[in-house]
């Protein structure tokens, strides 16, 4: 049973010239196909312009497929009368955090989701207490926004998405806007909620680190999905995914590179645990 | 001839409920076709550090100089001094706003009093130095990638020939063949044009990559200052103000610590790689 399901999506961004011709036409999507289970930790990784934002916009209908078949938690994303059900079940997290708070007081942001959809004044503000206190941002409810870092910030868009207690969360590069410290306190809020909540959580990111914990991962060229697996399938690739203008995990790559060298290392090492490991059984220290 | 810090010292929103401090008793010199890396986690100090250097901010106490002149004399051009140290910010592509990116790259040269012929000469070359495809020059900048965008916001900056460059975080959200690029490009004007670059980063492997001297701030201090491998060898203290060293540090610490004879103080992949295998090539001679 999928939460999320995808066919031969396509989606083109048409250039028209001033007199409304064509001018151009760029495939941002080109025959997609996802399965994502519930609960699952999905990442999606590709270069600027691979299409991975397009990708995240449809999960929600920002945009919608001129071909194919979307179904977002058994309701069908290509029919227009599921809008806001689908809007409901899937809440997005954008790069810029700057951009989505819209109150000038933290709680009041964060219960700006619910009130919208209409829930009573008392549980929404359970909610928006449950909502910051999973991403420790508890004691800064009656702060103002601006004087946050942008770590803060991200948890408390994070937080404001939480409270429209969606099923699954997208999170459109979260963290490129955030210095090392901030990209760290995001993660693990963003894992926490996938591990102890269930939430399906679908990041998109060009950081390699951040997709060695995710379940399974897509990487996207050029509006395609060329390559699919979990993450140490896919990081043992190195070739590959240099040609798609990607990295591997530093430690993946050093494995790699000592691989190639002739040391007798086992395929697929990820982390530098993984690698201190190998390393030391081969040298018998 | 260098930039010279003598105990600066920055208050923001001074006699304000907000009162900063920024920045408190920076000395600092900077040599001549120096390359250095500055690093420090958000609200350290790094981007009002670099405001000083060509004048946007001015000292609360403390002087500056730039090659042997203080650039708060009443007679100092500091709009000159602009040119002469050019300043990238963070997302410099926000701020292209011309319609074409040759006209962009001719709006800095121009503001300096150059002719109309000169502006477009210096275009030409830092568009070029930029490694910006020529097919690009004379198309609006909004249809343009974001690597390429960045890099027509950096040839704006180089078109004023500048001694010194300081980026903010060049490669900010850039995909990683964008950032090897961009960074590429940058070590390339300094090892070809003999300038002098700062490079703001968040990124620890990318100054151990690039950089020779290396400046860690921490609460408006320098707390470190050399070069990378020397400071990467302080990885408990940089961990203290919310930094870290290279992964390819970490995992040579540990190797060494459990009795590999490597180089514990590599700081880069290529180094790591080049020290581990000579260890393992002695042990298969020993063992022959």
């Amino acid at each position: 049973m999928s939460f999320i399901k995808a066919r031969s999506l396509k989606f083109e961004y048409i250039q028209r010239d001033e007199e409304g011709n064509v001018d151009g036409v760029l495939t941002a999507l080109d025959n997609v196909d996802l399965d994502i289970r519930p609960g699952e930790f999905v990442a999606v990784l590709g270069h600027n312009g691979s299409g991975k934002s397009t990708l995240a916009k449809h999960l929600n209908m920002l945009l919608q497929a001129e071909e194919g078949t979307l179904w977002v938690d058994g309701k069908d994303a290509m029919d227009g009368a599921n809008l806001w059900d689908v809007r409901k079940c899937t809440g997005m997290v954008f790069q810029n955090p700057d951009n989505q708070i819209v109150a000038s007081v933290v709680e009041e942001d964060v219960a700006f989701g619910p009130e919208n959809l209409g829930v009573p004044t008392g549980e929404i503000w359970k909610r928006v207490h449950k909502s910051l206190q999973s991403v420790g941002m508890e004691p800064y409810r009656s702060h103002s926004p601006n004087k946050l870092s942008g770590g803060q910030k991200q948890r408390v868009a994070i937080a404001g998405v939480m409270a429209m207690e969606p099923k699954c969360i997208v999170l459109d590069e979260p963290t490129a806007m955030l210095d090392p410290h901030g990209r760290r306190e995001v993660l693990e809020a963003m894992e926490a909620l996938n591990r102890e909540k269930k939430i399906t959580l679908i990041l998109i990111t060009h950081y390699m680190e951040e997709a060695v914990h995710a379940d399974k991962a897509y990487v996207m060229d050029q509006g395609r999905v060329v390559m699919q697996g979990t993450p140490r399938e896919i990081f043992s690739q190195v070739d590959t995914l240099q040609k798609y203008r990607l990295d591997v995990p530093q430690m993946a790559l050093l494995a790699h590179e000592l691989r190639k060298e002739g040391l007798e290392l086992p395929e697929g090492i990820l982390t530098r645990q993984e690698l201190a490991e190998a390393l030391c059984r081969l040298y018998g220290a | 001839m260098s930039i010279i810090l003598d105990h600066v010292y920055y208050v923001y929103s001074e006699k304000t409920a907000y009162e900063t401090q920024a920045l408190k008793d920076i000395c600092l010199k900077i040599g001549d076709g120096e390359f250095i890396g500055l690093i420090g986690h958000t609200g350290s100090g790094k981007s009002t550090l670099i405001q000083h250097l060509n004048g946007l901010l001015r000292p609360s106490s403390g002087s500056i100089y730039y090659q042997g002149q203080d650039i708060y004399d009443a007679d100092y051009s500091r709009k000159e001094l602009r040119g002469k140290v050019g300043l990238v910010f963070q997302y410099p592509e926000h701020q292209l706003f011309a319609e074409t990116v040759f006209e962009d790259a001719c709006f800095g040269p121009k503001n300096q009093g150059l002719s109309k012929k000169e502006a477009q000469l210096r275009a030409f070359a830092a568009l070029r130095d930029v490694g910006l495809p020529e097919e690009y020059w004379y198309r609006p900048p909004f249809g343009l990638s974001g690597g390429q965008k960045r890099r027509a916001a950096i040839a704006g900056v180089l078109a004023m020939k500048p001694e010194v460059l300081v980026l903010d975080e060049p490669a900010a959200g850039l995909d990683p063949k964008g950032r090897d690029e961009i960074l590429g490009q940058v070590a390339a004007l300094h090892r070809d044009l003999g300038m002098t670059v700062i490079l703001v980063s968040h990124s620890m492997e990318d100054v151990a990559n690039y950089v020779d001297r290396l400046l860690v701030m921490d609460q408006g201090s320098i707390r470190l200052d050399g070069a990378p491998r020397e400071v990467f060898r302080h990885y408990r203290e940089l961990e203290a103000i919310g930094l870290a060293a290279p992964q390819a540090t970490y995992l040579m610490q540990e190797l060494a610590g459990r009795g590999i004879p490597v180089d514990a103080g590599a700081t880069t992949l290529e180094e790591a790689k080049n020290s581990i295998l000579q260890a393992f090539a002695k042990i298969r001679t020993g063992r022959l």
